[in-house]
């Protein structure tokens, strides 16, 4: 037991924040008593399986679905033809310019398909198995169109067409400006006079999120009422999108999110087989359950990533940063789902990370191609600029012969200079980058590694070391809902709590921040433990049901403590004003007269004369003794709306092998401290922080969506796609340094997606340092033995690779609807 | 239909299935036993790691009619209703889980690898658990936790060491792996 | 997902086993540990109108010693394999190699029979077989044949056993004199496949290499035997520089893939640079 958990026997308890709390969400997850949605059984419930395009683009010329409709089991198939009237488009939350152009999105295909994996029809059956094999008797015939693939082609000269009706693969062009928007200098002028000038062209690869929970949608209709069970993110957001999808009233809409087995970004959306869930429970009047398949959800939940950077930093030869230049192509993927534009737009003000530009400038294109759509994953936006700002930094470093370290910090915002306007318009609240960096470089043991490398560079070792940082800032806390207001977003960042304040003294709070693994209920109940003075024990927190917490805008963008936690607090205090006015009364003194501390409200010098919150949530119950025009209720409230972001940084240091002759890569150590502002639970940010580092190692080292050259996804299941076992990551040594965040009433600013952004630009930087001296300049991620091999062979950033998936399993790489047969072993066959 | 006599976490079931039932379908689907999940198609993830006879399987890789006779452990019956196996009391005090998602098969395979090496080393656990995908805690508590469960379960004076101490104990992976 | 519909079998003998094969139809798939086949039966690559699941042939499990060699029965475990003290004596290199195979659920499950019936050419085993002379016994309905390693792996995913045809055991020569064995396994992740691997067995007398036998786990459709490389250590110093000139010729003869993981030339150099680690190590260098 550590020692924080010994109640000590004062008067006052101890304070729950700060505390390692264990987690109250524990209990039914480690005993198998979760309530995933794909365990929800209904009477008379039907099961759907979704028919999939095996081409990325084609015009559907027919579909016959006869012999489908025969098959035992099946009750009904259902192609794009037949909801075409009802299905409307998958929405778009986003329109980040006002020309932006949005194809409109089918739940399933009508005329067209534009990815591999989309759906083309439904089959509703009595059974998983029987909607499974009745997918294989749906004839479907597609006459083929070229399939875009390649974002520089398709943004190039006479590129084939995404979509045929549009005029060009280009959805929007978004351009901040820091001249124009008044934040900084004359782009092109600072370049014009800089000494200094090195451009790079970074490829951000296309990841998925790969959450451990499917995907899975259960919906129930009662009348003319529904009820769906998703295993989403985002309830509240579903409620009112699939309202305005459908046309079903929202107010006859309830999205239950139950526990869910993760999201990272990856279940931000209103997807396809919502939709089609929802229709077709409407049409058939019985409860419906659909369940994806990890290659379905591989192949079509939507993806992450997918940039291309050119990069141009500029400086003077004594290494002062004048100018940063990005020109950015983000791949949407076929169509714009929930919030693909914004995700490249969030990097937008992230660029230039803590380092003091004179002038910057951001331009994006949004691109089309006959891929699975992106959208947001940890990170969303800022991974992708702080890959690039961490990784031309080194570059400049080399290109001046200077420490990056000293670069960096010859740059980057002092302590004392916060609050600081940054060149992209963002004001930094608190933090110190240099006693992050310190305590980051002590954790590693820099001296010694540094050393190391020194001597494993001068005997030739065959295994070489580096070292590589990244000295991150990220924006949280989404989001202000005027700045979400000035980039078109289309609904607010509030959030929203209530406290109700039973009659025996236990306390219910709602949230709408949604979780999903996060923590939230042990986490909220610290919160409000403290500031009502009630046991931990006493708070149950409820979620993720828009008939129990109505108002919400649930989980992403490390907003749930930073927005939603503060909405929770001044709930709190909205509840013990309410019982300061009902504790003057019972104990016949002024308001103005009595403290409050412990969950008691007492007369100030006059001893004894106490009333317990408890004892006033059961007088509020009983009315029988209220003070005179008051209405008998103490709960309460709250809608938070931050004021600005938060602005969570840290120091990430990596120290890599690499064994110049296989080119395999790993990690030796790897040491981080992050400043998130106040942390509520240790535990709870030190697992955030582990998690995240998983990704963004994972981003460099391990995982990239590949397609081929016909738009298949080569990487369709988890043989392919490769996420890091424990065996591939290493041991993390992790630290914080704790700068408040002055924006919200808990000071935190938010730690979800901190190790995934972070990380990612320290490892490759890491690898980059062991080889440079080799002559590698780049090498593209992730960095596979392979492509380190080549750029230490070849030269180059070892470029692409090849598209065939593994043999293992006899080939299996993607699975198709038709579940295509090949030729296996003889007979038998293990692994 | 084949006819299948399974005991599942101490009761014992007489069932028709078809023989392309796989395991995982069977006792979630036909015992309602859900608190064994399915994660993936292809025997990567071991979110659906089960006992079978003993050993630590992946139950969607196995078909119902092969366990026939046999004799399965869940998540579910791990442990009397209303205790803790001391595996699931670490990984609650380790913080080894986040979505929970992963954990059962986690836990299960966890269990396995501690009767073959009650005093696994960072690295061993590591490797023990290869077999299973975690995509939210970066495994370090999980680490911790079966570390610590060892020790509870060696008896050890202190089994219950604080997250620090294992912490310090735990060798960086890298050491000793080839 | 789940597999498609098909016909089951649950024979308790070889001879049960032979006629359930034969009566099962055109598509008759053998089920031993199930670990490839239930997953490419799950993605629906494979429909098979018949599976004859091997579990409750008692005869087709364990290690026996059988004087000049230890003979495995082909339902044996990996995790069985691993941890037989005959295999750990007299085979090492199945026991190293075994280790790495997927993860301890799959190993608890997959049989060392059916990996090498199964013949991915990314599999370890193949190139375990091949490197150690095993030979393969398989029964039909007409009796039993034995045939060597080298005529077993006949292409992908493809071996001697024919149709109606049953791998039961595969005999695995002792052998006699210094033996020194490394299994040199190169993947991304832990439970993946090998992109490349070299399974080294080297007999040394008097500072020299004797012999060497090197199977090449990957590079090509079928395990190979690295010819060129046996030859020129054969007789040659156990020195590191012999061992490396050696190597360099590894990837002769070979015709690996080109996937994600790895272009062709690219696991040519690693077939060398594995190769030399292997040999160095079972040369005890």
């Amino acid at each position: 037991m550590t020692a924080v958990e010994d109640r000590p026997t004062t008067e006052a308890p101890e304070r729950e924040v700060g505390k390692a709390r264990r987690r109250k969400e524990d209990a039914r997850l480690i005993t198998g008593r979760t309530t995933w949605t794909d365990n929800m059984v209904l009477p008379g419930m039907l099961h759907l399986a979704v028919v999939r395009s095996p081409v990325a683009h084609a015009k559907i010329s027919s579909i016959d679905t006869s012999v489908a409709q025969e098959a035992p089991g099946v009750v009904a198939v259902l192609t794009g033809r037949d909801v075409a009237d009802e299905q409307g488009s998958i929405p778009c939350a986003w329109p980040v310019t006002p020309d932006m152009v949005n194809p409109g999105h089918p739940s399933i295909a009508v005329d067209e398909v534009n990815h591999v994996g989309e759906a083309v029809a439904v089959i509703v059956a009595r059974s998983k198995a029987a909607a499974q094999d009745a997918v294989e008797l749906v004839d479907v015939d597609y006459d083929l169109l070229p399939a875009v693939l390649d974002m520089e082609e398709a943004t190039g000269q006479d590129p084939d067409l995404c979509h045929d009706h549009l005029e060009s693969n280009r959805s929007f062009h978004f351009v901040f400006d820091g001249g124009e928007a008044g934040t900084g200098a004359d782009t092109d002028q600072v370049f014009a006079d800089a000494e200094v000038v090195v451009s790079r062209r970074f490829v951000q690869q296309r990841l998925i999120p790969a959450f451990m929970e499917p995907r899975s949608v259960v919906v129930q209709p009662q009348g003319d009422n529904y009820t769906m069970w998703s295993s989403t993110q985002v309830p509240h957001i579903l409620r009112i999108m699939l309202a305005m999808v459908t046309g079903v009233p929202e107010h006859k809409l309830r999205v239950v999110a139950p526990d869910v087995g993760g999201g990272f970004g990856g279940k931000l959306q209103v997807t396809p087989e919502e939709v089609i869930s929802l229709l077709v429970a409407r049409r058939l009047g019985k409860p419906v359950k659909w369940t994806e398949t990890r290659s379905e959800s591989l192949m079509t939940a939507h993806h992450g990533r997918d940039q291309i950077q050119y990069i141009d930093i500029a400086s003077d030869r004594e290494g002062n940063v004048k100018g940063l230049r990005c020109r950015i192509l983000a791949d949407m993927g076929a169509y714009l789902r929930l919030v693909s534009p914004g995700v490249p737009v969030l990097g937008a003000f992230m660029f230039n990370g803590i380092y003091k530009f004179d002038a910057y400038r951001f331009e994006c294109d949004g691109v089309f191609t006959n891929k699975t759509p992106t959208d947001a994953y940890r990170g969303a936006g800022r991974p992708e600029a702080t890959f690039a700002i961490e990784r031309i930094m080194d570059e400049l470093a080399v290109e001046l012969g200077m420490d990056p370290l000293e670069l960096r910090r010859k740059n980057w915002i002092k302590a004392e200079e916060f609050p600081f306007t940054t060149v992209a318009g963002m004001t930094y609240d608190s933090g110190d980058y240099e006693t992050a960096t310190q305590q980051a470089l002590e954790l590693l043991g820099y001296d010694e590694l540094r050393a190391e490398q020194q001597r494993r560079r001068e005997s030739n070792d065959p295994v070489q070391l580096g070292i590589g940082f990244s000295t991150f800032t990220e924006m949280c806390g989404l989001a202000p809902s005027r700045v979400l207001g000035s980039l078109s977003y289309g609904a607010g960042g509030w959030e929203h709590a209530a406290i109700r304040m039973l009659p025996t003294g236990k306390v219910e709070v709602v949230t709408g921040s949604t979780p999903h693994g996060q923590g939230h209920e042990t986490a909220w109940s610290q919160l409000v433990a403290d500031r009502l003075g009630v046991p931990f024990e006493d708070v149950e927190v409820l979620h993720g049901d828009t008939s129990v917490a109505p108002r919400g805008l649930d989980t992403y963008g490390s907003r749930s403590l930073v927005v939603g936690g503060a909405a929770v607090v001044n709930a709190a205090e909205k509840v013990v004003a309410k019982a300061r006015r009902v504790a003057a009364h019972l104990l016949e003194a002024s308001e103005d007269d009595l403290d409050y501390t412990g969950g008691k409200f007492s007369v100030r010098g006059t001893p004894g004369s106490e009333v317990s919150i408890q004892e006033i949530a059961l007088a509020t119950f009983a009315a029988h003794n209220f003070p005179e025009g008051v209405e008998p209720s103490i709960d309460a409230d709250a809608t938070f709306d931050p004021e600005n972001f938060s602005f969570p940084h840290g120091t990430h240091v990596c120290a890599m092998e690499v064994d110049t002759e296989t080119g395999m890569v790993k990690i030796r150590k790897y040491a981080c401290v992050d400043d998130v502002g106040t942390i509520v639970n240790p535990l709870i940010v030190e697992g955030q922080v582990h998690g995240g580092l998983a990704q963004g190692i994972a981003q460099a080292l391990f995982e990239e969506a590949v397609y081929d050259a016909d738009g298949n996804l080569t990487t369709g299941t988890f043989v392919d796609y490769l996420v890091p076992s424990a065996a591939d990551l290493p041991h993390f040594d992790t630290g914080n340094t704790v700068h408040e965040a002055p924006g919200n009433p808990i000071g935190a600013k938010g730690v979800g997606e901190a190790g995934c952004i972070a990380s990612t630009p320290a490892v490759v930087n890491a690898a980059l340092d062991a080889v440079r001296h080799l002559g590698v300049r780049d090498i593209r991620m992730p960095l596979t033995p392979e492509r380190v091999w080549r750029a230490l062979h070849d030269g180059g950033d070892g470029g692409d690779r090849a598209t065939a998936g593994t043999n293992a399993y006899g080939g299996a790489q993607t699975e198709t609807t038709a579940g295509v047969s090949t030729p296996q072993s003889a007979l038998g066959g293990d692994r | 239909m084949t006819q299948i006599n399974v005991r599942v976490d101490g009761v014992t079931y007489t069932d028709d299935v078809e023989p392309r039932t796989l395991l995982v379908h069977y006792l979630r689907e036909q015992l309602g036993k859900v608190g064994t999940v399915i994660g993936c198609d292809t025997s990567n993830c071991g979110a659906c790691t089960v006992h079978l006879d003993g050993s630590a399987v992946k139950s969607c890789t196995v078909l119902a009619v092969q366990a026939d006779g046999g004799e399965v452990t869940t998540i579910e019956g791990l442990a009397p209703q209303g205790s803790l196996h001391p595996v699931q009391k670490a990984f609650h005090e380790m913080h080894g889980l986040q979505c929970g998602y992963c954990t059962p098969g986690m836990i299960m395979a966890s269990v396995d690898l501690l009767k073959e090496n009650p005093d696994p080393s960072d690295t061993e656990v590591r490797e023990g658990i290869e077999g299973n995908l975690c995509r939210c805690t970066g495994y370090q508590n999980i680490v911790r936790a079966v570390q610590q469960a060892a020790g509870e379960m060696r008896g050890a004076t202190n089994g219950h060491v604080s997250a620090a101490d294992v912490d310090i104990a735990a060798a960086p992976h890298v050491v000793g792996q080839s | 997902m789940i597999p498609a519909a098909f016909e089951y079998a649950r024979p308790t003998t070889v001879d049960e086993a032979l006629q359930a094969i034969a009566a099962g139809g055109d598509d008759v798939k053998v089920l031993a540990g199930g670990q490839s086949l239930i997953p490419v039966m799950r993605l629906r690559l494979a429909a098979p109108e018949t599976v004859v699941d091997l579990g409750r042939v008692a005869e087709l499990r364990g290690v026996r010693d059988d004087g000049d060699a230890i003979v495995i029965g082909a339902m044996t475990t990996h995790h069985d394999v691993m941890t037989d003290p005959l295999v750990q004596q007299y085979a090492p290199l199945i026991a190293e190699a075994t280790e790495t195979v997927a993860d301890r659920q799959v190993r608890a499950r997959g049989t060392f029979g059916g990996a090498l019936v199964h013949a991915d050419p990314a599999g370890d085993l193949p190139a375990v077989a091949l490197a150690l002379d095993a030979e393969f016994v398989i029964a039909g309905l007409e009796g039993r044949r034995t045939v060597s390693a080298g005529e077993f792996f006949v292409d992908y995913l493809t071996t001697a056993v024919e149709e109606g045809e049953l791998l039961v055991e595969i005999r695995v020569p002792k052998l006699a004199g210094e033996w020194g064995m490394r299994y040199e396994k190169f993947n991304r992740v832990a439970q993946a496949w090998s992109i490349v691997a070299v399974a080294a067995v080297v007999r040394r007398e008097n500072g020299h290499i004797a012999e060497a036998r090197i199977g090449l786990t990957n590079m090509g459709s079928t395990p190979l035997r690295a010819t060129a490389v046996e030859a020129a250590l054969a007789g040659a110093q156990a020195s590191p520089e012999t061992i490396a000139a050696a190597a360099r010729s590894a990837a002769e003869g070979t015709s690996p893939s080109s996937d994600l993981n790895a272009q062709a030339d690219y696991r040519e150099h690693l077939a060398q640079v594995l190769t030399r680690r292997a040999v160095t190590a079972a040369a005890g260098l």
